[in-house]
């Protein structure tokens, strides 16, 4: 072990060799050579090492390389916020609203048309065996026109069954909800809202009608609570949502509401 | 026993501002408002000017016997008749919307008629300033030179060129009539600008100074032609909100620290410390900013009387400012987040004039009206209410709006108001009834910012819904 710091000492009284410089360079410039001389001569576990580390050092090269460049481009990055409020709104903080509702002409017409620009276009369909179960009934068992709905559904306050003999489609209870979880995409704010009715399972009107909400269903949710209001005043409830997990395996309903 | 009430009073004719005209008459009680004009008109030697009457703080609307108590009216008691000269010019109410012209892609933050009413520009959260033709309507410059959101436009006196300021406290100012930016921009606010003020023409009619308020707490001058700083008046604490430049070479300007403060224009140095509000203080008005903003352009009489020389023009502009602001001292309005209003001689006093309590909510926008006599308070309790300037007497409450109103605008002969809201409509008001006199819906939804031209013609106004609209007779 070197005890002092010597050959620093040596530097600083007698200098350096002449030919440092030049030497300094030819070695730096024979790296490369060696380095890929001894990658190739090298053979299995070293090699592995070797490469791994030869590896990382790359990645950390390349990411110095970019951080300067990154430091040489002209920075103007800091980006203009959406939402622009004039000087005497800046310092309050004004909850954003959700837009007036301008459009609900336009919702009109959609759902004449029975079409409506969703989140999820495309929506997987639901085979009949999937979604019922038969059930055997009668006094042998023989029977097999009762049908168990093995996805959530909806069902509407005001459903009375028909007498159980007769009932062909059964709607479990365990499996019924009253409640989506909406999220507003400009608010990007979710709320727990009251379900009124399934508008659409693109699935088969059937479904629609039995009221099963699978992924992709336009559910009608009440958004009286939110306080959105249109034009004219008035305080707006019903709008439409699209729900955007599969409920039966999540137990619950998550849903996009589409403005 | 019934007292016969006199068919006849004596009566005498009084300015408001003090001065009495003619001998007392006697005036049939009968006597109705047009009759009351023949008569004043004739005193006084003038031709069918406009006038409006009171009696003991009552204004005579149909007939004299209607305003006068006449249970408690002392029959040997000389009755003064005080009346005020209206504008000779009538603005007609806006009522239809001529165009709305799409163009900001971000909401339409500020909108800012040029003194001579004849050019329009805007600014918008897509950090564009715009002009736009008024005659065609159409758009017809988009400046592009700021990185975040133009929050505050103003021209300059001459109409030759507009300032505009941007929330990271950049000031460009562009040549309207090419579009083009003229020289550096301003650097130095650390913070966003909340208000921008140009030197009276009167003083100066190189229109060479800038007066900025910054969010940071710093108001600057700057030289437009160097684009440099001139002075730094620091002083307040917190932000300050609104920077006013007086006809008399002083710079009045509010601030969060909850004190207005009065510098001196040309060496920066302060003179007085305006206290009394117990919140943020929001908004200035001056009573002579209308003749400041239209400088030497009158917006309707001097269409004729046109000229290029400096000389005459600044004469011109000081002979308004003069005729204006007769009775001496300029007067200065604030609205505050206390709710309160206060009106000050900033000139003369630190003690306020009088201290205007009413609204329910913050108070965001106060104008005086053209003709000095009205100041008109936008407040977030969706009310406007109307004071008197001169003594800060409450006239009336204005409501309609269902939201917060955010503006004001006079029209130039003062006998409309005109209010943008959050609620989507802009509303115009009547002077004359104190009532509604049209509703104006059409914004999809805030309206942000709106203008009437010096001249009456038109209004702009622009919002959340990042159109801007013209609103024509």
């Amino acid at each position: 072990m070197p005890q002092n710091e010597y050959i620093e000492r040596h530097q600083k009284l007698y200098g350096r060799r002449l030919d440092y410089e030049e030497r300094k360079r030819k070695r730096e410039a024979r790296e490369p050579h060696k380095r890929a001389e001894k990658a190739r001569k090298l053979r299995g576990i070293k090699a592995k090492i070797f490469n791994k580390e030869r590896r990382n050092e790359k990645i950390q090269m390349k990411k110095k390389i970019k951080a300067h460049e990154e430091k040489n481009v002209k920075q103007n990055t800091e980006k203009v916020a959406e939402g622009a409020l004039p000087v005497y709104l800046l310092d309050r903080d004004v909850q954003s609203r959700a837009k007036v509702l301008s459009n609900m002409i336009k919702q009109k017409r959609k759902e004449k048309a029975g079409k409506w620009d969703v989140p999820i276009p495309k929506v997987r369909a639901q085979a009949d065996a999937e979604v019922f179960k038969v059930l055997k009934s009668g006094k042998s068992k023989r029977k097999a026109w009762k049908r168990m709905v093995t996805k959530v559904t909806f069902v509407g306050e005001n459903f009375t069954r028909k007498p159980p003999k007769f009932e062909r489609f059964i709607r479990p209870m365990a499996l019924r909800f009253k409640k989506a979880h909406v999220t507003h995409p400009e608010l990007k704010a979710t709320f727990c809202l009251p379900i009124i009715g399934v508008k659409k399972n693109p699935s088969s009107p059937m479904y629609t009608s039995l009221g099963v909400i699978t992924k992709g269903t336009v559910i009608e949710v009440n958004i009286s609570e939110l306080g959105l209001v249109t034009q004219a005043g008035k305080v707006v409830w019903g709008k439409y949502a699209q729900v955007t997990n599969n409920p039966e395996n999540d137990g619950c309903i998550n849903a996009v509401l589409l403005v | 026993m019934e007292v016969d009430s006199p068919s006849c009073i004596q009566a005498k004719f009084k300015s408001d501002t003090g001065e009495e005209t003619g001998s007392p008459l006697d005036l049939p009680l009968n006597i109705t408002k047009d009759q009351l004009q023949l008569i004043c008109n004739a005193l006084l030697q003038e031709e069918d000017k406009p006038f409006l009457f009171f009696v003991k703080d009552v204004e005579i609307t149909t007939t004299i016997k209607d305003a006068l108590d006449l249970k408690t009216l002392n029959s040997e008691e000389v009755v003064e008749i005080i009346y005020q000269q209206q504008a000779v010019f009538r603005v007609r109410p806006v009522t239809r919307c001529t165009s709305s012209i799409p163009g900001h892609a971000e909401a339409v933050i500020s909108t800012c008629f040029s003194p001579s009413g004849k050019k329009l520009a805007s600014g918008s959260g897509d950090t564009t300033v715009r002009f736009w033709d008024l005659n065609t309507q159409t758009p017809l410059h988009v400046c592009k030179g700021h990185s975040n959101w133009v929050l505050c436009i103003s021209w300059s006196p001459d109409g030759k060129k507009l300032a505009s300021a941007c929330k990271q406290g950049r000031i460009i100012l562009w040549d309207p009539s090419t579009g083009n930016q003229i020289g550096k921009p301003m650097l130095g606010h650390k913070q966003w600008v909340t208000a921008l003020a140009w030197e009276p023409y009167h003083r100066n009619p190189e229109c060479r100074k800038l007066a900025s308020s910054s969010k940071d707490g710093d108001v600057r001058i700057w030289d437009t032609v160097t684009c440099l700083t001139l002075l730094s008046l620091t002083g307040h604490s917190k932000a300050v909100t609104s920077v006013k430049w007086g006809g008399n070479g002083l710079i009045y300007t509010s601030s969060q620290d909850r004190t207005i403060k009065v510098w001196r224009a040309d060496d920066g140095v302060l003179c007085r410390t305006l206290e009394g509000h117990a919140h943020w203080v929001n908004t200035l008005a001056l009573n002579t900013d209308y003749v400041l903003r239209t400088g030497p352009f009158h917006p309707v009489m001097d269409n004729n009387a046109y000229s290029d020389d400096k000389n005459v023009l600044q004469q011109r502009a000081l002979d308004r400012y003069n005729a204006v602001c007769q009775q001496g001292a300029e007067r200065l309005v604030s609205g505050s987040d206390d709710f309160t209003l206060f009106l000050w001689l900033p000139e003369k006093e630190k003690k306020p004039l009088a201290r205007m309590t009413g609204h329910q909510q913050l108070i965001n926008d106060v104008k005086f009206s053209p003709d000095t006599r009205i100041i008109a308070s936008a407040s977030f309790d969706k009310s406007v209410k109307l004071w008197e300037a001169a003594s800060g007497k409450f006239i009336t409450t204005l409501r309609g709006h269902v939201q917060a109103v955010y503006m004001v605008a006079w029209s130039a002969d003062s006998r409309l108001l005109l209010s943008s809201s959050a609620d989507s409509t802009l509303k115009v008001w009547s002077m004359k009834t104190k009532k509604l006199e049209l509703d104006l819906p059409g914004h999809a939804d805030e309206v942000y910012a709106v203008d009437w031209s010096p001249d009456g013609a038109y209004v702009a106004s622009g919002g959340k819904d990042k159109v801007l609209k013209l609103w024509q007779h």
